[in-house]
C-alpha cells in the first residue's frame, strides 16, 4: 500500500516536471540602452513566439524554448515602456522591458529668441536646450549645458545650467553694442549655433541744420545715434516738417550712411522741426 | 401640357416684341455705345458743347472730341488723348470715365465758362477731374477751349539714387526644430480712438513701425458686447499705408457700418506685421500742406517726387489732430497721376464738415507704387 503510494506520488511530479518543462519562460533586464545588443533568456523546451511591444514598434522572433534570443545592436533604438510576450500554444508570459536614452549627448535641439533685439535690454535674450542622444531621445537624467554670447566687439556672457527633465534655459543681457552675436549652447562636446542681432535702440539728441541754397532750404541731420552711441541703421526715417504761415511741408526721409537729408522749400520765417519715431530732435527758426 | 405651351408661346412672343420695340426706338445710351449718334446734341449753347465733349470722351472717341475743340490747332490728338489719360502709366491709364457733371460759371454771347467734372473709375473707386472750361462761339455752334496741360519735360540730368534694400533668409524645410525663424518687426499701436458716425463705427488710430526693418502691417479689430460676444471684425483695408520703413508712421481708420458705439464694451486691437522685401526710395515730399476751412474743408497739398523714378500710384493719408493733439479724424485719396520727379501734383482731400471746425493740425503721409520703370 505505501509503495503504490509513492509511486503514484512519483509519477504526479515527474508529470508536473515535464509540464512545467514544457510551458517555458524568459529573464528579461529591467531595462536596456537604446541602439545596444541584448538578449532575452528563455528555458522549457519546444517552440514559441516572442514579441517586444512599444509605441511605433513590434519585434517578432520564433524562439526555441531554452535557447537565447539575440537582438542586435540598433533594434531598440527609441527610448520608452516596452512589454515582452512570450507565446505558446496554450500560455503567454509577458514581463517589462525599460529602454533607457543614451547617456552621452548626440544631438542638441537649441531655441533662442528673439532673433533681433535693441541694445542694452536686461534679460532680454532667452534660450532653451534640449539634449538628446543619437538616436533622438531626450536625456532626462541631470546634465549640465554651458550657454556662451559673444559679440564682435569681445564681449561675452558664459553661464552653465544643468538640465531638468531634459532641458535647460536661461536669461541673458543684450549688451550696448549693436552687432551680430553668436549664441551658443553646448553639452558633452556638442554644440549649436544661433544668431541675435542686436540693433540701436531710439535716435538719441536727434539733430539738424539747415542752409539755403536759392529758393530751397537744405536740411540735413547729424549722424544719428541711439543713447549707447550706436549709428542708427540705415532706412530709419526721419521726418523732416516745416511750417510756415498758413501751410506746412513734411518729408519721410530714409537714413543713408547714418543721416538724413532732403531741400525743401524756402519759407521766410518757418519753423522746422525733425523726428524719428517718437523722439523729436531740434527746432530751427528760418531768418 | 396646353398651359406649358401657352406660356412658351407668350414668352417667345414678348422677347421678340421687346427686341422689335428696342431695335426700332432705342434709348439715346444705347445709341450711343452702339456707335450711334444719338446721345450727342447740337453744340448750340456752352453747356451742349460741353456735354458733347464729355459723352465723346466717355465714348473713348478721340477723334471726334479732339476735332471738335477751338484750339485743337494748339496740340494735336496724340497730345490730347495723353492729357485726359495720362502721359504715364497711373490709376487713369487703366481707368473708364464714369460720368460727368457740368455747372455753369460764366456766360456771355462769344464765350462762356464751365467747371467740367469727370469722374474717372478706377480700381481704387471714382476719382474726380475738376476743370475750369472755356467755352467760346464759333459761328452757330460753340467748341470748348481745352484747358491742356503740357506734359512736363525735365531737364536731361542724372540723379545718383543709393539704393537701400533689405534681404531675408527665412528658415529652410530641413532645419532642426529648435532653428528659430527671423522675428516679424516690432510695430506697436500709438493711437486707437473709436467714433460713432452715421454710417456706423469708426475706429481711428495710428501704428509705429518700431523695428529697424522694413514691415507690411495692417490693422484689425473686433468690438465685443458687455457679455464680450462679438459683434463683428474689420480690417482697415486700404484705410492704412501697408508698407512701413523703421520708424514710419502710418494712420488707420476701421469701418463698422452698422454698429452703434453704445452697444461696444471694449475693442481688441490686431496689428499683424510680416517682413517684407522693400526699398527706401522714393521720398516723396509734401508740400505746401494746409488745412482749408468750412465750407469745402479739405486738406490740400502738393506732392513732389524726389527721386529720379516714375511713382505711378501714390496715395495720401492725412491725420487729423484737434488743439490738444488728439485724433479727430484720418482721410486718404488716391492720386490718378503718375508723380514725375520734381515736378509737384496736387491733392485735396475732403474732410468731413462736421468735424472741420475741430480739426487743428494734421500729419500727411504718402504710399506709393511704382511698376518698375524709371524714366
Amino acid at each position: 500500500m505505501k509503495l503504490a503510494l509513492i509511486f503514484v506520488i512519483g509519477v504526479g511530479m515527474f508529470v508536473a516536471m515535464q509540464r512545467a518543462a514544457a510551458q517555458g519562460s524568459m529573464t528579461v533586464q529591467t531595462s536596456v540602452q537604446a541602439g545596444s545588443a541584448f538578449s532575452i533568456q528563455t528555458s522549457g523546451s519546444g517552440e514559441a513566439t516572442l514579441y517586444v511591444i512599444g509605441l511605433g514598434q513590434v519585434l517578432k522572433r520564433s524562439v526555441q524554448l531554452g535557447n537565447p534570443v539575440y537582438f542586435e545592436a540598433g533594434s531598440l533604438c527609441d527610448a520608452g515602456h516596452y512589454l515582452v510576450v512570450l507565446e505558446q500554444s496554450s500560455t503567454v508570459e509577458t514581463k517589462p522591458l525599460d529602454v533607457m536614452a543614451v547617456s552621452a549627448p548626440g544631438r542638441l535641439s537649441f531655441l533662442a529668441k528673439p532673433s533681433r533685439l535693441p541694445v542694452s535690454v536686461h534679460e532680454g535674450i532667452t534660450g532653451a536646450a534640449y539634449v538628446f542622444d543619437s538616436y533622438g531621445n531626450l536625456i532626462v537624467s541631470p546634465m549640465s549645458v554651458s550657454f556662451q554670447l559673444s559679440n564682435s566687439a569681445g564681449s561675452v556672457q558664459k553661464s552653465d545650467v544643468t538640465t531638468h527633465a531634459g532641458a535647460a534655459w536661461i536669461e541673458m543681457d543684450s549688451t550696448g553694442h549693436q552687432g551680430i552675436d553668436q549664441f551658443v549652447a553646448q553639452a558633452g562636446g556638442i554644440s549649436s549655433t544661433r544668431v541675435i542681432r542686436q540693433v540701436p535702440g531710439d535716435p538719441c539728441a536727434l539733430k539738424m541744420s539747415a542752409q539755403q541754397t536759392g529758393p530751397k532750404l537744405e536740411l540735413k541731420t547729424e549722424p544719428v545715434v541711439d543713447c549707447s552711441g550706436n549709428p542708427a541703421l540705415d532706412g530709419t526715417i526721419v521726418t523732416f516738417t516745416e511750417t510756415y504761415d498758413g501751410g506746412q511741408s513734411t518729408a519721410d526721409v530714409p537714413l543713408k550712411h547714418g543721416i538724413a537729408e532732403v531741400a525743401m522749400p524756402a519759407h521766410h520765417g518757418a519753423t522746422i522741426t525733425v523726428a524719428s519715431g517718437v523722439v523729436l530732435g531740434n527746432q530751427i527758426r528760418e531768418q | 401640357m396646353k398651359r406649358g405651351a401657352l406660356l412658351a408661346f407668350v414668352l417667345i412672343a414678348a422677347t421678340v416684341a421687346f427686341i422689335v420695340i428696342g431695335t426700332v426706338w432705342p434709348i439715346s445710351t444705347a445709341v450711343a455705345f452702339a456707335g450711334g449718334e444719338r446721345l450727342l446734341e447740337s453744340s448750340s449753347t456752352p453747356e451742349a458743347a460741353a456735354r458733347n465733349l464729355g459723352q465723346e470722351i466717355r465714348l473713348k472717341d478721340w477723334g471726334k472730341a479732339y476735332s471738335s475743340l477751338a484750339n485743337r490747332s494748339k496740340f494735336t490728338e496724340q497730345e490730347f488723348v495723353e492729357d485726359v489719360t495720362g502721359y504715364y502709366p497711373s490709376l487713369r491709364t487703366y481707368s473708364s470715365l464714369d460720368h460727368f457733371e457740368i455747372r455753369p460759371l460764366h456766360a456771355s454771347d462769344s464765350d462762356a465758362d464751365v467747371e467740367f467734372t469727370l469722374d474717372w473709375s478706377t480700381v481704387v473707386g471714382t476719382l474726380p477731374d475738376t476743370r475750369t472750361v472755356h467755352v467760346v462761339r464759333n459761328g452757330d455752334h460753340w467748341e470748348v477751349d481745352w484747358p491742356m496741360q503740357k506734359k512736363p519735360v525735365l531737364p536731361p540730368q542724372v540723379i545718383p539714387v543709393e539704393y537701400l534694400r533689405w534681404d531675408v533668409i527665412n528658415r529652410g524645410p530641413g532645419d532642426d526644430w529648435g532653428v528659430q525663424d527671423v522675428d516679424g518687426p516690432n510695430v506697436r499701436i500709438d493711437d486707437m480712438h473709436p467714433v460713432q458716425r452715421a454710417e456706423g463705427v469708426v475706429v481711428l488710430g495710428e501704428l509705429l513701425n518700431e523695428d529697424v526693418l522694413p514691415a507690411y502691417v495692417s490693422v484689425t479689430a473686433t468690438l465685443h458686447r458687455k457679455d464680450q460676444s462679438a459683434i463683428g471684425t474689420e480690417s482697415a483695408f486700404d484705410r492704412i499705408s501697408h508698407l512701413l520703413l523703421p520708424k514710419q508712421v502710418t494712420p488707420f481708420l476701421i469701418q463698422f457700418p452698422n454698429a452703434s458705439l453704445s452697444e461696444v464694451s471694449s475693442i481688441r486691437m490686431e496689428p499683424f506685421s510680416t517682413l517684407v522685401s522693400a526699398s527706401a526710395d522714393p521720398v516723396i515730399e509734401i508740400d505746401n500742406e494746409q488745412l482749408n476751412p468750412a465750407p469745402d474743408a479739405a486738406l490740400t497739398g502738393q506732392l513732389i517726387n524726389q527721386s529720379g523714378q516714375v511713382v505711378n500710384v501714390a496715395h495720401v493719408l492725412g491725420t487729423l489732430y484737434d488743439k490738444s493733439g488728439n485724433l479727430v479724424w484720418v482721410v486718404d485719396q488716391y492720386v490718378d497721376r503718375a508723380l514725375l520727379p520734381q515736378t509737384p501734383v496736387s491733392f485735396k482731400i475732403p474732410i468731413p464738415e462736421d468735424l472741420a471746425k475741430k480739426v487743428s493740425s494734421q500729419r500727411t503721409v504718402v504710399a506709393t507704387y511704382s511698376f518698375g520703370g524709371f524714366l
